[in-house]
């Protein structure tokens, strides 16, 4: 099992070993030691390869993964999972700004509480927090969902499209065009199968409410002008 | 982008060790700025003495007879030369006037900053070349914050570094840029303060200060601030005994905050607090938009 530890070799090093992987090699299993809040951990995964990060990391941890399994056993800096497109992250602590901003695809989960801007801008990543997240966060979510086991910070969702939020907890405010909605079988059943995919057992869909789009802010319409 | 670096020591038995964290500190943030750095080191007060760190670009002419030329200008001083520095260390009691006294007698020299506590100092440079320079790892104290800058708002020059000091034992640091610094700087102006560079910084740190002189305590100047200053800021001030920070509603410029039973500490990364001591068992936090933090050595007694 390759270990980088980052005291002795550099980032470099270790994301250059990541991205000379092809289908079929048989070190797939990566151990990063004394991260120190390094930038560009393990960004740019492209195989189903495995990296378990021991400490906290810096910005962009996890960038652009498209297949790889990321876990940090510590903190995680600004833009965790920025623009995953497959794959599967986990912070086992907090997680600072923008997380999972503009991501594609793939699941990112966060057992501690996130900071603002968690998944701006969104594009089809499904985001499962287990503690609180900060204000703006789902601004101008496109696609995919946002799950949040705690509470929301200030204007959430804020000039949302598609995406789904949902929060077990208190909202303090509501952006621009994000509304309640009506929790219907089919939702229950996506956010019961995002809990399970995310190792949440002991909390039902039931408990949350769904929020997203009012859809007045697609379409210029000067009787909204308020609303922009 | 700028980096900013604070120490707030809680345990005495750290002090001597100030100088040298927050150095390793600021070094490790200079990536985020390498037009200058500087640094606001509080080593605590006798009660009686007045400091005045002053710079110059030619140190060894203005340095040369300064004590004999404060003594018979009725300013008996000690003067302790650090490169283009020197802090100039006089009774408290008859300080009055000894800035008219040292722009009369050596008009080329720039004060930093006056107070009972705090030196500055601060080059254009990288942060390891000016902590060396001031030799600022043998340095102890209660306190320190620091700055490395990318320049955004005004010159690379020794006053466009921060710490930017408006008050006595008082200074700023910052990441960001306020958009509303011309106007405020007109408005200050008006009340009667005095302004040395076209930064936006030390529009902030005259702000506050000016809030502080009406009768606000740094807590109230900082609540001000939030209605008062438009755009980007993390500040991070000191005063005399305390040591705040504060950010704007947006918050989009990065910090961190690391608390232990020892000290406080504040980096605009996690990277610039993993040497502190006891920091894998520290509580870790981002400071929350628009929320005042303020710790003070003196309330804490």
């Amino acid at each position: 099992m390759p270990v980088f530890d980052l005291s002795k070799s550099s980032l470099r090093d270790l994301n250059q070993a990541l991205h000379a992987l092809t289908d079929g090699d048989n070190d797939t299993a990566f151990e990063v030691v004394n991260p120190r809040g390094s930038h560009a951990i393990a960004v740019g995964i492209d195989e189903p390869v495995t990296v378990d990060v021991h400490g906290s990391t810096g910005y962009y941890c996890a960038g652009m993964n498209d297949g790889g399994t990321v876990t940090v056993h510590g903190s995680a800096g600004p833009g965790v999972a920025e623009n995953m497109m497959s794959g599967t992250v986990i912070i086992e602590g907090d997680a600072s700004q923008y997380a999972g901003a503009t991501g594609r695809g793939g699941l990112l989960v966060i057992k501690g509480n996130a900071a603002s801007r968690c998944g701006i801008s969104m594009k089809g990543i499904d985001i499962v927090v287990h503690g609180n997240i900060g204000h703006m966060s789902a601004f101008m979510a496109q696609a995919g969902h946002l799950v949040v086991l705690g509470d929301a910070g200030d204007a959430l969702g804020d000039s949302l499209y598609e995406a789904k939020i949902f929060v077990r907890g208190s909202v303090k405010s509501l952006g621009s065009d994000c509304i309640e909605k009506e929790m219907r079988p089919e939702h229950i059943d996506a956010l019961q199968d995002l809990l399970k995919r995310a190792g949440v057992t002991d909390v039902s869909p039931e408990e949350f409410k769904r929020y997203g789009s009012a859809r007045k802010l697609y379409n210029f319409n000067i009787d909204n002008a308020d609303a922009y | 982008m700028c980096g900013i670096v604070g120490l707030f020591l809680k345990d005495k038995s750290l002090e001597p060790q100030l100088g040298t964290l927050l150095a390793d500190m600021l070094v490790t943030m200079t990536d985020r700025g390498p037009d200058s750095a500087g640094l606001a080191i509080y080593s605590g007060t006798d009660g009686k003495t007045l400091k005045v760190t002053v710079q110059s670009a030619e140190p060894e002419a203005d340095f040369e007879g300064l004590a004999e030329a404060l003594a018979a200008a009725g300013y008996p001083a000690s003067v302790t030369v650090k490169s283009t520095h020197a802090v100039i260390a006089l009774q408290a009691a008859s300080a009055d006037g000894i800035r008219e006294t040292l722009a009369r007698i050596r008009p080329s020299l720039r004060v930093m900053g006056v107070g009972e506590s705090v030196e500055i100092y601060k080059e254009t440079g990288l942060p390891a070349d000016v902590i060396d320079r001031f030799d600022i790892r043998a340095m102890s104290g209660s306190h320190g914050i620091g700055h490395t800058r990318m320049a955004t708002e005004s010159a690379v020059t020794t006053l466009g570094a921060h710490p930017f000091s408006t008050g006595a034992d008082q200074c700023l640091v910052h990441n960001g840029s306020l958009s509303n610094h011309n106007n405020l700087r007109r408005a200050l102006i008006r009340e009667g303060i005095a302004f040395e560079t076209e930064n936006d910084t030390e529009v902030g740190a005259a702000y506050l200060s000016a809030a502080m002189a009406g009768g606000k305590d740094l807590g109230e100047a900082l609540d001000g601030a939030l209605s008062d200053l438009d755009g980007f800021f993390t500040f991070v001030v000191g005063t005399k005994s305390g040591f705040g920070v504060l950010r704007d509603p947006i918050a989009c410029k990065p910090a961190v905050m690391a608390e232990t039973d020892q000290y406080v500490a504040f980096g605009s990364e996690y990277r610039a607090l993993v040497g502190l001591p006891g920091i894998e068992t520290a509580r870790v936090w981002e400071p929350e938009p628009a929320t005042v933090y303020f710790w003070d050595h003196e309330k804490a007694a």
